[in-house]
């Protein structure tokens, strides 16, 4: 494993691992362990989105902060705690690392190379750049498919992996998305949002797991109320004005 | 057969529906997720009131010979009681989290002011 070797040991500028995690005391322990082992000097902040089981307290046992919900936001609301938190204790970078570990922790040196090496302000992880294969479902790898081709045409860019939350951002994108992160499933309109900034998104091809416990937040016919929903909310978002994210008042 | 001023009216009157709940997203009054429901709405209106001959075939299937465009008012009102049931359901976990997001103020408030926070990890 090279990648904690692409990250500069002096100047290491400070980063918050944003761990959005909704019932999963099986995995939440080993995704903070991973963090840890990739880099240790990564504060990691655990937002549980209204666990109804140990997850909160297996998370503060392994040494992380945790923010509990008082209820079940979704992920968007989750993880927009997450970036707010950044936000207001002043992180210079945030990387998503969901807590179903899913995102493999040994991986965020590819995704936080570009953001550190200032190429980019947010990079994700993408399953389908180069050969790396993922397993997924094929009416999954449809829907998929069709958001990926529909961004794409709409921000001129190729977005292979629409759906992906791995992501590492800097404080541009870390204010972006603090002041406005859409919900449910954010991923997709976000990368709209972030190109009608005109921020700069690039993918990084990475390694995804299969869920290590626990099971996905998505069924069948929550799929499809999904795919109208994201598609009606890109449609709606071509018309929209675009809100001010928030500023670096204390900084400049 | 409806008659034809019936359609039109029907059809514009969808077509306002439409651009309403529309614009209500763009200004973000409104959240996508309650407006498929507007929008499917409207959607049915306005094909039911353009396709007047689907619309005479649906009347004869449920035996309404005498006055079609009766459909219209029928499908109209199937949807606006789902659409308000919807928003039972919607109101009922809205006024759910409220009374946690009051007691877990509260609570907030009473830890504040005697200073406490001995027991870090208490639950909900």
């Amino acid at each position: 494993m090279s990648a904690p070797a692409e990250l500069a040991p002096v100047e290491m500028p400070r980063c918050l691992a944003i761990v959005p995690a909704f019932n999963e005391e099986g995995a939440i322990a080993g995704v903070i362990d991973e963090i840890r082992a990739f880099d240790q000097r990564f504060e990691i902040v655990v937002v549980d989105d209204g666990s109804a089981d140990r997850t909160a307290a297996i998370a503060r046992a392994s040494g992380a902060h945790v923010i509990r919900l008082p209820f079940n936001l979704g992920i968007g609301g989750a993880v927009q705690t997450g970036f707010r938190y950044a936000w207001e204790h002043g992180f210079q970078i945030a990387v998503r690392v969901d807590g179903d570990g899913q995102h493999d922790p040994s991986q965020l040196g590819a995704i936080l190379a570009p953001v550190l090496a200032g190429e980019t302000d947010i990079a994700v992880g993408s399953r389908f750049v180069g050969e790396r294969s993922y397993r997924t479902s094929r009416s999954r790898r449809l829907g998929i498919r069709i958001l990926a081709w529909t961004v794409s045409a709409l921000v001129r860019q190729r977005v292979t992996d629409p759906t992906s939350g791995f992501q590492a951002l800097n404080r541009h994108g870390i204010a972006l998305f603090a002041a406005d992160l859409p919900h449910d499933y954010p991923e997709v309109e976000a990368t709209v949002m972030v190109f009608r900034h005109r921020l700069r998104m690039r993918e990084v091809p990475v390694r995804m797991r299969e869920r290590a416990a626990g099971r996905s937040s998505i069924g069948a016919f929550a799929s499809v109320y999904y795919m109208t929903k994201v598609l009606l909310a890109i449609f709606v978002g071509v018309f929209r004005r675009n809100v001010v994210p928030l500023e670096d008042v204390v900084e400049q | 057969m409806t008659p034809l001023k019936v359609s039109i009216a029907a059809a514009i009157a969808s077509l306002l529906l439409l651009v309403v709940v529309f614009e209500l997203i763009r200004s973000r009054r409104l959240r996508e997720r309650y407006a498929l429901l507007w929008l499917l709405t409207g959607l049915v209106l306005l094909a039911l009131s353009v396709w007047r001959g689907g619309l005479n075939t649906i009347a004869g299937w449920f035996g309404v010979t005498g006055y079609p465009p009766a459909v219209l008012f029928a499908v109209g009102s199937l949807f606006i009681i789902l659409v308000l049931l919807h928003y039972s359901t919607v109101i009922s976990r809205l006024s759910d989290q409220n009374t946690i997001l009051a007691q877990r103020l509260a609570l907030l408030e009473e830890r504040l002011s005697t200073g406490g926070g001995s027991d870090r990890d208490s639950q909900r």
